[in-house]
């Protein structure tokens, strides 16, 4: 074994070195950020059609005949007696209610008629989480990872989910949201799901790795055909945060109560038991802890990760993430703040390099598209 | 200025065509134009087309204010892009004599004519020690190719 840590690459890696994609260091993975403006590649995605190779990101597969139970046993949301063919989105926390993760379980079923359960973890926490779910599930279930074997194309727009049937057996429109299923692309057999980070419907595609760039490639035609075309991680971040989604490592870490972090729908504890639980119900009861916000900036200013947020001259938050949204066209940023100065309406001040900026705490999301 | 990725080719369409052969230029990407002016050493100073090619989307400029000093090496202004903050550094020493204060509300000029109309600041120079360390144009645009 080397010493040296290999840099990790999707199976679309060749592909977006030669198509002008400016790849960087993503969590141990070597992936596109932009292919051309950060903007053009936003606005085409609202517009119509915005391609994403998201192949970093975790997917594991649990097998086991006490799986459904396993996984209840660990997730802040309720996974037991969800239907067959729905994806819930839920947290991982530790025992201190810390979040380790936040992931999409999929319940689906397979070409075979067999249902099975998976799991798309974030990148930087793949390693954390196969380790962790390993030990929690004792012989109660197995996991494989099979990020390595699969790539994930996300198609979101507008337009996506019309472009994407002309591949697919199975229409991802008629999916509803958060659903997925297995379908056939061509001879291959993939995973389609209405899900995505960007605010926009369209869906995403688990494919093998070796069929990937051949798939890709017939997306790009059909994304350019109708005013779409590939976007790179920064497009991603604008889309997610105008969306107000949160990225780990950012709005989440296992700093955060999962009671922080304004996602009370990914967590049901009634009835339930799972790592944390105690601490979260404690921490939602307990006023000197942050919460999750969203604040937009007078002018052009961004208010960036560790921006602190000010009233009266005192430190009461810090920004997590933030940048000028291209959609909204206002400076946006989502942070953590003193509970009292949570409500929308509350005017705030930002410490930008020195400089005061003025601001207000806002209701999220920042950009919701039309139904 | 930093730029993360300088990946991007220099080959620009659309940027109008100024002679910079009397141009230097910070490895930080940063240029000076260093003019006579009734006896004084007066630079002007911008960022490169290769700077505003990498950096993209840019939104807001901070300026200093005229009058202020500057010191080659330091940071004398920021560029607000979508993806990031980034300092510009002063590629000369002196006093601000000038701001460019209609261009912070038409940054699209940096994408047409980095090098004449998008000029940032003028400064008079109280030295010229720091001209020595910068680059000519030739040697600039073999840093960015080979980087």
């Amino acid at each position: 074994m080397s010493s040296v840590e290999q840099v990790l690459k999707s199976p679309l890696h060749c592909w977006h070195g030669k198509s002008g994609g400016k790849m960087v260091d993503f969590a141990g993975w070597s992936m596109p950020i932009q292919y051309s403006s950060i903007v053009q590649e936003h606005n085409q995605t609202r517009n119509a059609i915005g391609l994403f190779d998201v192949s970093h990101m975790g997917r594991l597969w649990f097998s086991g005949a006490d799986v459904e139970s396993a996984l209840d046993a660990l997730t802040t949301r309720r996974i037991a007696g969800v239907a067959g063919g729905k994806i819930r989105y839920s947290l991982l926390t530790n025992d201190e209610g810390g979040i380790l993760d936040d992931v999409l379980v999929y319940h689906l079923t397979g070409i075979d008629s067999q249902p099975f359960y998976m799991m798309v973890v974030n990148a930087s926490n793949r390693a954390k989480i196969v380790a962790w779910l390993t030990e929690k599930f004792g012989d109660a279930a197995a996991l494989e990872d099979r990020t390595a074997a699969t790539a994930m194309i996300a198609v979101q727009g507008p337009k996506a989910n019309a472009e994407v049937v002309k591949l697919t057996d199975l229409d991802p429109a008629s999916l509803g949201n958060y659903e997925g299923a297995t379908t056939m692309i061509g001879d291959v057999e993939v995973i389609v799901s209405r899900t995505g980070y960007t605010g926009e419907d369209g869906c995403e595609l688990i494919v093998p790795a070796e069929n990937a760039t051949q798939i890709w490639e017939q997306l790009v035609e059909l994304a350019g055909a109708v005013g779409g075309g590939v976007c790179g991680l920064a497009a991603r971040d604008t889309l997610r945060l105008e969306a107000a989604m949160p990225l780990y490592g950012h709005e989440l870490s296992e700093g955060i109560n999962a009671a922080q972090a304004s996602l009370g729908f990914a967590i049901n504890t009634k009835g339930r038991q799972f790592p944390g639980k105690k601490a979260i119900l404690a921490a939602r009861k307990n006023e000197s802890l942050r919460v999750r916000v969203g604040f937009v900036l007078e002018g052009k200013r961004a208010a960036r990760e560790n921006v602190p947020v000010v009233v009266d001259g005192n430190v009461v938050g810090k920004v997590t993430s933030g940048t000028f949204g291209p959609t909204v066209a206002k400076s946006i940023s989502m942070g953590y703040i003193d509970r009292q100065y949570g409500e929308p309406g509350t005017q705030v001040q930002f410490d930008i390099r020195g400089k005061i900026h003025d601001g207000v705490v806002v209701e999220l999301p920042f950009y919701k598209r039309e139904a | 200025m930093a730029l993360a990725n300088t990946g991007i080719s220099n080959e620009r369409r659309g940027v109008k065509i100024v002679s910079v052969e009397n141009y230097l230029f910070a490895e930080s990407h940063e240029w000076a134009h260093v003019t006579d002016e009734g006896g004084d050493k007066v630079a002007t100073v911008g960022i490169s087309a290769h700077a505003v090619e990498a950096l993209t989307d840019l939104v807001y400029m901070e300026l200093p204010e005229v009058g202020s000093s500057v010191t080659a090496g330091e940071s004398f202004g920021e560029v607000e892009s979508v993806k990031a903050t980034s300092d510009m550094y002063s590629p000369v020493d002196g006093e601000v004599i000038a701001v460019n204060s209609a261009l912070p509300e038409s940054l699209e000029t940096l994408n047409d004519d980095p090098y004449s109309q998008g000029w940032i600041i003028k400064v008079k120079l109280s030295s010229e020690d720091s001209l020595a360390k910068l680059l000519d144009h030739a040697a600039y645009e073999k840093m960015c190719n080979e980087g």
